[in-house]
């Protein structure tokens, strides 16, 4: 490529008043070609300009699965679960409540029973007694 | 937008996003940082990113305001550290031995430029962006990013020719 014309594009590259296809030509000939003494001085910026573009990102992404939808999903469940959790526990446990209260009145009740039985059995020796009375009374 | 997807829009440009946040934060580990911070933070966005037509500008765009906020952040926590009139000898002597070839001396020499230069040159001369690109990613007119292009590529040129007649490394 004739000299003349690098030096001229060259010119232009500084003002920053070249068309990007000429700014190409310049880079493309101070990368690949061989550049006479006096422009050698250039080539390290076009060297540096296309090394820095090899540099590369390689960190891990820690990119959570970040579905919020689903999440959501999954916290509307959690609380369906709780509420049927604390409805059905507390019916379970009026129900136990319940159970215990008609044992103890049971209990109470054939208490009572016992104790109206025994009444009774003394309501027979009464009765006995009433009986022989009668009798003495009728042999008078 | 599920992830295999997602990747497949982020990964093809997710190291120029990289090598941006390196060109403004220098130190690898903070562009490391800034860029993972980046993509995290479009993945959250993702489902407002289909309605992007061109998701690698905006990430571009992300990655600048990032690591601009960053900076000032960073110099206002460290203004009280700071003493003008020493520092930078220090600096340069430590730096003189890094900066054997010349390669690492326009690294040295792109760090020294404003923070606008650095992004435009990045942006043209080393992802090759076209320039109605750039003018729209920065919101700058034509006019206004050539004319910050050419200051940055002559200050380069001229740091380099001072190298050469003073024969630094």
């Amino acid at each position: 490529m004739e000299l003349d014309r690098i030096e001229k594009l060259l010119e232009k590259y500084f003002d920053a008043s070249a068309t990007v296809a000429e700014e190409k030509i310049i880079r493309d000939y101070f990368l690949n070609e061989d550049i006479p003494a006096h422009l050698q001085r250039y080539a390290p910026m076009f060297k540096y300009f296309s090394n820095a573009k090899e540099e590369r990102f390689t960190k891990r992404l820690p990119l959570r699965p970040g579905n919020r939808s689903y999440w959501k999903g999954i916290s509307v469940a959690a609380v369906v679960v709780l509420v049927f959790g604390i409805y059905f526990g507390r019916s379970y446990q009026e129900r136990k409540k319940a159970e215990y209260a008609y044992q103890e009145t049971k209990k109470a009740l054939s208490l009572l029973a016992l104790n109206l039985e025994r009444g009774t059995e003394k309501v027979a020796y009464l009765r006995e007694f009433e009986e022989t009375k009668q009798k003495i009374y009728n042999n008078n | 937008m599920q992830q295999t997807e997602f990747l497949n829009v982020v990964l093809p440009f997710k190291d120029k996003l990289f090598r941006m946040a390196m060109r403004l934060l220098v130190s690898r580990e903070e562009a490391e940082d800034a860029t993972q911070e980046i993509i995290l933070k479009l993945w959250e966005k993702k489902k407002a990113m289909v309605g992007y037509n061109n998701v690698e500008a905006y990430a571009m765009m992300m990655t600048k305001n990032f690591c601009l906020d960053r900076l000032k952040s960073k110099q206002a926590g460290n203004l009280k550290l700071v003493h003008s009139n020493y520092s930078d000898d220090s600096v340069s002597l430590q730096r003189q031995v890094e900066v054997r070839d010349s390669l690492g001396w326009i690294e040295k020499i792109m760090q020294e430029l404003p923070e606008q230069q650095k992004i435009i040159l990045q942006l043209r001369d080393v992802e090759q962006y076209e320039y109605d690109e750039i003018s729209k990613l920065l919101e700058m007119s034509p006019t206004a990013v050539r004319v910050a292009l050419s200051r940055a590529r002559k200050t380069v040129r001229e740091k380099l020719m001072e190298k050469e007649n003073y024969g630094i490394g």
